[in-house]
């Protein structure tokens, strides 16, 4: 039975994790090692972890924090936030990620999605895009510098792109439902995971657990990431994957 | 010097393969000099990437013939992913690009690598298989699986896959659109498609049957 996946996000900065861990036997809620291993040990069937370090010395620090990790906790996991170059691919790589997600710099250089795929794999590259709706018209478009930038891209037909380029995952997020607790963009997910033939991850929403199962039925996502929810223990990941069992949806319990 | 030794051949996942025996306990040594692969107790073949780039590497690092060597003095043998695939007679991986209709693999089992896509019975699902999937335990007696529970979850990322051809070599099985060989067990050689190493609790458990 091939199964769909529940990916809590973690947002890291300078190596620590920054944003809510409300877990009772953490010793200490900031080390992303320890979170890292509850979460596998809590039935996650991945891990994103999203990296806002600003420092110059960026890619040692998050070099170091992947490398301790990856000793450490044994589901795969994705790393994604200010990915420049294919170099930083191989460094993150190398350090023991499963996978890298590129988001801006794939906008301002599509080819670095096929260089990274040529390179490692498309296994390993995911495209991750910040779609919002647009008001002058149908459908979305995307945007780039954490959501900041309106690229006048089409958000359907930039992912189809990015899977021609050979992307092995899209890492989708509304920016409309990012933060509300009012449910995914089934719509958007489903408009996306239609014309590609690689997973798509929904993002951005979570509130309840129907909206996970509104995700996977009309949203025809492949997997759906959450952070807060799962952070402040608002829901726990084995409760929600009994709901969805009960409903007739696949996952690992 | 004997122990458990990895094979370093620049596979993608060395580290995580690498990571997984640490956290058992075992010294691990990663080599790819053939006095250490032919002085190990027990070797790991790991592998992501393509058929015929990891077969050319095999070929530059003068590996082929060290690992047959491996093989036949009774080493125990564990392939991983494109690991396993490797000890396969072909795959049609990327074939049409040398223009081949089939890439040779090192021929220590019989059977091929096939891409899903190929297959006229799988529609509708997405290529590369990715995620966690459930084994079907086919070898009550396997080694690899002792004490692994029927239906148990392991992750799998790949978009080629085992076709056996001797069924008593078949250790488990999986769905994904069609049903195929995902685990295999001959003497000393053994082979999983999924991936031990990113397979929690499960996986490392898989790991350690091999390696006790």
């Amino acid at each position: 039975m091939f199964t769909k996946r529940i990916i809590p996000c973690l947002d890291v900065k300078d190596g620590r994790v920054v944003k809510g861990t409300n877990f009772i036997n953490l010793r200490d809620a900031g080390d992303p090692v320890e979170v890292g291993e509850i979460y596998s040990k809590t039935g996650a069937d991945e891990l994103v972890f999203l990296d806002i370090t600003a420092s110059s010395d960026k890619r040692n620090i998050t070099v170091n924090m992947v490398r301790k990790v990856a000793e450490k906790v044994f589901i795969p996991f994705t790393v994604g936030g200010g990915i420049r170059t294919v170099d930083d691919f191989k460094y993150i790589l190398r350090a023991g990620a499963d996978k890298v997600a590129v988001n801006s710099a794939a906008i301002d250089n599509p080819q670095i999605i096929s260089e990274a795929a040529l390179k490692f794999g498309s296994q390993c590259v995911v495209c991750a895009i910040d779609a919002k709706k647009r008001t002058d018209a149908e459908g979305w478009t995307i945007y780039k510098h954490g959501g900041r930038i309106d690229m006048g891209i089409d958000a359907v037909e930039w992912a189809r792109r990015a899977y021609e380029l050979g992307a092995g995952e899209i890492l989708l997020t509304s920016m409309d439902c990012d933060g509300t607790k009012a449910g995914y963009d089934c719509e958007l997910t489903r408009a996306v995971s239609d014309v590609v033939d690689i997973p798509v991850i929904a993002s951005g929403g979570a509130g309840t657990f129907e909206h996970f199962y509104d995700a996977f039925e009309k949203g025809h996502a492949d997997a759906v990431l959450a952070a807060s929810l799962f952070h402040y223990k608002e829901m726990e990941i084995s409760d929600l994957k009994t709901y969805l069992k009960d409903k007739g949806i696949p996952v690992r319990l | 010097m004997s122990g458990i030794a990895v094979i370093d051949y620049d596979a993608g996942n060395t580290m995580s393969v690498m990571n997984a025996l640490n956290a058992l306990g075992c010294e691990v040594v990663l080599s790819n000099k053939p006095e250490v692969l032919l002085d190990a107790d027990k070797v790991i073949f790991p592998g992501v990437g393509a058929y015929a780039d990891a077969m050319s590497r095999l070929k530059e690092y003068g590996l082929i013939d060290t690992i047959k060597e491996v093989v036949s003095k009774g080493t125990p043998f564990l392939g991983i992913c494109l690991g396993m695939q490797l000890l396969f007679d072909y795959s049609t991986e990327n074939a049409a690009d040398y223009g081949k209709d089939r890439i040779e693999g090192l021929g220590i089992l019989p059977g091929s690598i096939v891409g899903f896509k190929e297959n006229e019975k799988f529609t509708g699902l997405k290529v590369p298989h990715m995620g966690w999937n459930s084994l079907e335990i086919v070898n009550k007696d396997s080694k690899l699986f002792k004490g692994i529970d029927n239906g148990s979850f392991v992750y799998f990322v790949h978009s080629f896959y085992l076709d056996a051809k001797e069924r008593s070599d078949v250790a488990a099985r999986a769905e994904y659109g069609i049903g195929f060989d995902v685990a295999v067990e001959k003497g000393n050689v053994f082979g999983c498609q999924f991936h031990p190493e990113k397979s929690g609790d499960v996986g490392l458990k898989i790991l350690k049957n091999f390696l006790d």
